[in-house]
């Protein structure tokens, strides 16, 4: 029998994957929204909980931003790579001729762009809500889309590797807050920068780099972790 | 063990529940890496010529593969579509060839068990591999299911394929091409 050759290009697939993972995602819109609600409540809940004093809030707005974003980003992780480990969809992919990582990073796309992005762009608001100006607001929306990008690949690399066991939300949030924190940092200095009208370029450009880097190695460290994943 | 797979062939696996029927599938597949000795695809070390070695092969596990919220063609298309492109009007024939053609647009949440098995079995036709390697492909399926997979089989068979099975009832008794391979507990 003749051999298949006619597989899909790098770039084809990624549509492919991509448009697999949104229409999923559309499906179930009502579990995608919940880190996101859980993002409007947390940081909604501030004034109420502190002060309705727009001069106290606003000192501790970017923190509280930001904390929730990372909270938020980390609810949403437990099934990035669960279901389809469970149902079976993972190991059709380990055995396609297909480049895992490439794959495992386009689903991470998909699973940032129903899950982060959402939360940078609501964000201004929010934000308005704890009194950041609007001079500031771009800042707080590129620190946050950079930083809830580098969030969910980190993320990625802790959910891969805590997927063959069970119940590992606690697990995962013990292996992936310790290297979340950096981001968090740089993010809310980012904020807190830019609400005081000084140079943000220095904290941006960190979490550019964590970015970076997390895009450049961490899907090979998916795969890796995927592969022994579905051995068991 | 020893054995080999020459095309047009079929070998059967068998054994009790816990024989080690799903473990010997997967480690062929590469899923498990073997504690001892090697697989070979076409002279090659299945380790080294990974990629090559995966295009010719396609794996039906227990798990269906499925995504409930997808319907059965959407399943089909991205299932597939990691190996080469399809047309609706193909997916269509093959769904309708298993008998499950009026599923094409249900979401496969709706589908009963021997449904889902059927459309996971669309994918494996769809994606003109060589070697097959399925895995108790009959389960959840009636009388007229399995003598439809016997006669898919049969197919493959005389076009050149291989399959690689485990079932617990005889596949294909009597066929020229068709072996069994017992495992002991």
């Amino acid at each position: 029998m003749s051999r298949v050759t006619d597989a899909p290009g790098l770039w084809s697939l990624a549509g492919r994957v991509l448009g697999r993972e949104l229409t999923l995602a559309g499906r179930h819109w009502d579990q995608v929204a919940q880190p996101l609600l859980f993002y409007v409540i947390v940081v909604t809940l501030f004034p109420l909980a502190i002060s309705p004093d727009l001069a106290r809030l606003r000192e501790i707005a970017p923190g509280v931003v930001w904390v929730a974003a990372m909270l938020s980003c980390l609810l949403a992780l437990e099934s990035l790579f669960r279901p389809d480990v469970e149902d079976g969809t993972m190991e059709q992919w380990v055995l396609s001729e297909q480049p895992l990582a490439w794959m495992l990073l386009m689903k991470t796309v998909a699973h940032w762009l129903v899950s982060g992005l959402p939360l940078v762009i609501l964000s201004p608001l929010l934000g308005t809500g704890l009194g950041v100006p609007v001079s500031a607001w771009p800042v707080l929306m590129a620190s946050l889309a950079l930083g809830t990008a580098a969030l969910s690949m980190l993320g990625a690399i802790g959910a891969a590797l805590t997927v063959g066991v069970r119940r590992g939300n606690v697990l995962l949030a013990l292996l992936v807050l310790p290297l979340e924190v950096p981001v968090l940092i740089f993010g809310a200095r980012a904020v807190s920068l830019g609400m005081t009208g000084e140079a943000v370029a220095g904290p941006l450009n960190l979490l550019a780099a964590i970015l970076v880097l997390a895009i450049s190695l961490g899907p090979m460290a998916m795969a890796a972790a995927i592969r022994i994943g579905v051995e068991s | 063990m020893s054995f080999s797979l020459p095309p047009g062939e079929l070998l059967q696996l068998t054994g009790e529940n816990g024989a080690g029927k799903t473990s010997l599938l997967r480690v062929v597949c590469g899923l498990l890496p073997a504690e001892s000795g090697d697989i070979l695809w076409r002279g090659v070390s299945i380790r080294e010529g990974r990629d090559a070695y995966h295009r010719d092969l396609m794996y039906l596990a227990h798990l269906n593969a499925l995504k409930l919220d997808l319907t059965a063609d959407e399943n089909l298309k991205a299932g597939v579509g990691l190996r080469r492109d399809t047309t609706r009007a193909e997916r269509e024939g093959v769904l309708s060839d298993l008998g499950v053609a009026r599923c094409a647009d249900l979401p496969a949440r709706v589908l009963s068990a021997g449904q889902r098995r059927r459309v996971a079995f669309a994918r494996v036709l769809l994606s003109r591999a060589p070697l097959w390697i399925l895995d108790e492909p009959t389960t959840n399926l009636d009388a007229g299911g399995v003598a439809l997979i016997e006669r898919l089989i049969r197919e493959h068979l005389a076009a050149g394929g291989s399959v690689l099975t485990a079932a617990h009832h005889g596949l294909l008794a009597g066929h020229p091409s068709a072996r069994q391979l017992a495992l002991a507990a």
